[in-house]
């Protein structure tokens, strides 16, 4: 046993002729939470799908937990939880006969007991004879959650745990794994959400099948090479549009009431921005770039799918 | 390859998951009782393949005794119904051509007085054969009528005129159904109808539906093996299917009356076996289906040759040699051959091997297509 929970290289998957995933490595260390971003069928499923053995790689070795990504997929079902983009348990069992089920199929001993100190830990106990189908988004999400913890696993797969919950909602969720991590659990969680980025203990940002970034969000961050400027002021859409033709301008987002300036070459962008700091009455202010800053430039270096 | 035995909890926890579904879901629950009893009163009732009281128009030329008593005979033979009685030729043409009644019997002038003379008068019979089952088994009950119904009034001076015997005499005898009774027939094949529906379409249903809802993937990340959920899947079904057939046996016994010649343990054993055969093709087609719609399209492109080619609906060494090669596929040709074989003729299991292997080989076929469709994992 090492101290990593992931330990994958060179992972490939094609379906058909399209390369879901190219090359896929990562490292993930014990009690780690590790965020993976990336667009839109960019082969994130996929990645962590290979991960807990329910899509075989084409090529690559590795293993999830001391067990082999390919040959051990039974003993890696055993001990991962995964949680799925889609709410996938059953809509016509109730909390608690989902949580039942789920016991039965990982053979839990004692399963009553687990699954009432389940419901009670989540705060789900009330409402165990619901119909799942008929929660709502931010409860279906917490069942899953507990679904997919029952059997206690060493690491989570979690695959987008957080798309359409309400913020309340999503910063309980975010104690929640962060406790589990205190307690050695290891977390692989994909999203969209950079506040969520901005709370994971490493990166990786996964675009067209390829790792273009990984590390801290710190590292991430500092890896972009970005300045990025804020600039406030009135007209701030028709100044966006001049502003995106000048020279070492390599992005220009809109904030509401600013917009941010980023390039990659300091000095060119200071050149190209000092007639408009001359302006009175725009104020100008150096930022830090953001994650979302990074991300988008290095979508745009690496262009259009393929 | 990390392999783990076969666990009877984690199979037991499927069975128990696929009953609750199956509780909830009010419109499977009504189809597995609900298409048993349509389907009974359906085609126990109100099909016939022998109809009797079809409606008759004479047009009586000759007012003689012997008329009198052939009309009779007609009436008693309970095929005929006289309705209406005609004037002219040309109420004839009328009457058939718009469908007033079925047949139309011509008895010409003094047929009676040719008949008393020997002269072989002629009896004219013109039917709506647009359906020619619908007028079959009349037409052939008219044959035996013109011997049997004027034989008495044929005595005494009139002797002559009777028919010669025959050089030699056919005696017919109708075994295992002696009064053509059509329920006999449609009822035990039912069995076999309602199940191959029921089944193949349930089951195909079953994992479409995992699939369809997302749910297959959840099951997939489980440590659940694909035959503890295979076979976890099909066990609420075979129960389904008993209940189906018992109930079908028990309206056969009760409304029916359909005779049971044969052995009950015999006959369950042989439903065993048709439902494991439709099953497994259930589980096939949910293996290649991509969602519950294909499922279904796939399940009634089986279910209607199954219907027409198997001998359920028309017999079956009537069809040509093609349909016949195409029916002899299909299980539920041999399970018709079977249901009736055991119900009707008290067929014991040894005598019942010969429909009993096509089933199996089809089972075994179905299988090997089906694993090699069924898919571990989401690729």
């Amino acid at each position: 046993m090492n101290d990593l929970a992931i330990d994958v290289r060179g992972l490939n998957k094609s379906f058909g002729p399209k390369r879901a995933v190219k090359d896929f490595a990562l490292q993930v260390r014990r009690g780690e939470i590790y965020g993976f971003l990336g667009p839109n069928g960019s082969g994130k499923t996929t990645s962590i799908r290979m991960l807990c053995g329910l899509l075989k790689p084409d090529s690559g070795s590795g293993t999830c937990l001391g067990y082999d990504v390919i040959r051990e997929t039974a003993a890696i079902k055993r001990e991962v939880g995964y949680m799925t983009q889609r709410f996938s348990l059953w809509e016509d069992l109730t909390i608690r006969e989902n949580l039942e089920f789920v016991a039965r199929m990982y053979g839990m001993p004692r399963r009553h007991a687990v699954v009432a100190r389940s419901l009670d830990a989540l705060g789900l106990a009330s409402r165990r004879d619901q119909l799942a189908g008929t929660l709502s988004g931010g409860w279906k999400q917490r069942l899953a959650l507990a679904a997919c913890m029952l059997h206690e696993p060493q690491l989570l797969l979690l695959d987008e745990p957080t798309a359409g919950v309400d913020p309340k909602a999503r910063r309980d969720f975010w104690e929640e794994i962060h406790g589990l991590a205190a307690r050695g659990i290891s977390v692989l969680v994909s999203t969209h959400y950079m506040d969520e980025a901005e709370r994971c203990h490493r990166l990786a940002y996964l675009a067209w099948g390829s790792l273009l970034a990984t590390g801290t969000p710190e590292e991430v961050r500092q890896a972009g090479s970005l300045v990025t400027w804020a600039v406030a002021g009135p007209g701030l859409w028709s100044l966006s549009a001049r502003l995106r033709a000048l020279p070492g301008v390599a992005q220009v987002t809109a904030f509401g009431n600013s917009l941010h300036v980023a390039g990659e070459d300091e000095t060119m962008l200071e050149a190209a921005l000092a007639p408009f700091r001359a302006d009175p009455a725009l104020v100008w202010r150096r930022e830090q770039p953001g994650l979302e800053d990074v991300f988008i430039h290095l979508m745009s270096r690496v262009g259009a799918p393929p | 390859m990390s392999r783990q035995p076969f666990s009877f909890s984690r199979w037991s926890g499927i069975i128990i998951k696929e009953f609750i579904q199956l509780r909830r879901d009010r419109l499977t629950f009504g189809m597995i009782v609900g298409i048993p009893v349509i389907q009974l009163l359906l085609f126990g009732f109100a099909i016939n393949t022998d109809p009797k009281n079809l409606p008759t128009a004479i047009l009586a030329a000759d007012s003689s005794s012997w008329s009198r008593s052939l009309v009779a005979a007609m009436q008693t033979s309970g095929y005929f119904r006289i309705t209406r009685i005609l004037a002219s030729a040309a109420e004839v043409e009328e009457t058939l051509a718009h469908g007033k009644a079925q047949f139309v019997v011509t008895i010409p002038e003094n047929f009676g007085r040719k008949l008393a003379r020997g002269e072989r008068p002629v009896l004219l019979v013109e039917a709506d054969a647009t359906d020619p089952s619908a007028v079959g088994g009349a037409l052939s009950a008219l044959n035996q009528l013109a011997t049997s119904a004027l034989a008495r009034d044929l005595q005494g001076p009139y002797a002559d005129a009777r028919p010669a015997a025959p050089p030699f005499e056919i005696r017919l005898h109708r075994r295992y159904n002696p009064e053509g009774i059509t329920a006999y027939n449609i009822v035990p094949g039912l069995l076999g109808v309602i199940l191959t529906m029921t089944m193949v379409l349930m089951t195909g249903l079953a994992m479409t539906r995992e699939r369809e809802r997302g749910t297959f993937e959840n099951l997939l990340a489980t440590p659940a093996l694909p035959i503890e959920v295979m076979t976890g899947k099909i066990v609420p079904y075979i129960l389904i299917g008993l209940i189906q057939v018992s109930l079908i046996l028990a309206a056969a016994f009760a409304i029916f009356r359909v005779p049971m010649h044969g052995s009950l343990a015999t006959l369950y054993l042989v439903v065993l076996l048709f439902i494991a055969a439709n099953l497994t093709l259930g589980m096939t087609f949910s293996s290649i289906a991509q969602n519950q719609l294909q499922a279904m399209q796939m399940t009634f492109f089986f279910f209607l040759p199954s219907m027409l080619l198997s001998g359920f609906m028309f017999p079956f060494s009537g069809m040509p040699g093609w349909a016949q090669a195409v029916g002899s596929v299909l299980p539920l040709t041999h399970f018709l051959v079977l249901v009736r074989g055991i119900m009707l003729k008290g067929n014991a299991l040894h005598e019942l091997w010969p429909a009993v292997w096509p089933i199996l080989v089809f089972m075994l076929a179905v299988i090997g297509v089906g694993l090699r469709f069924y898919k571990r994992t989401l690729d």
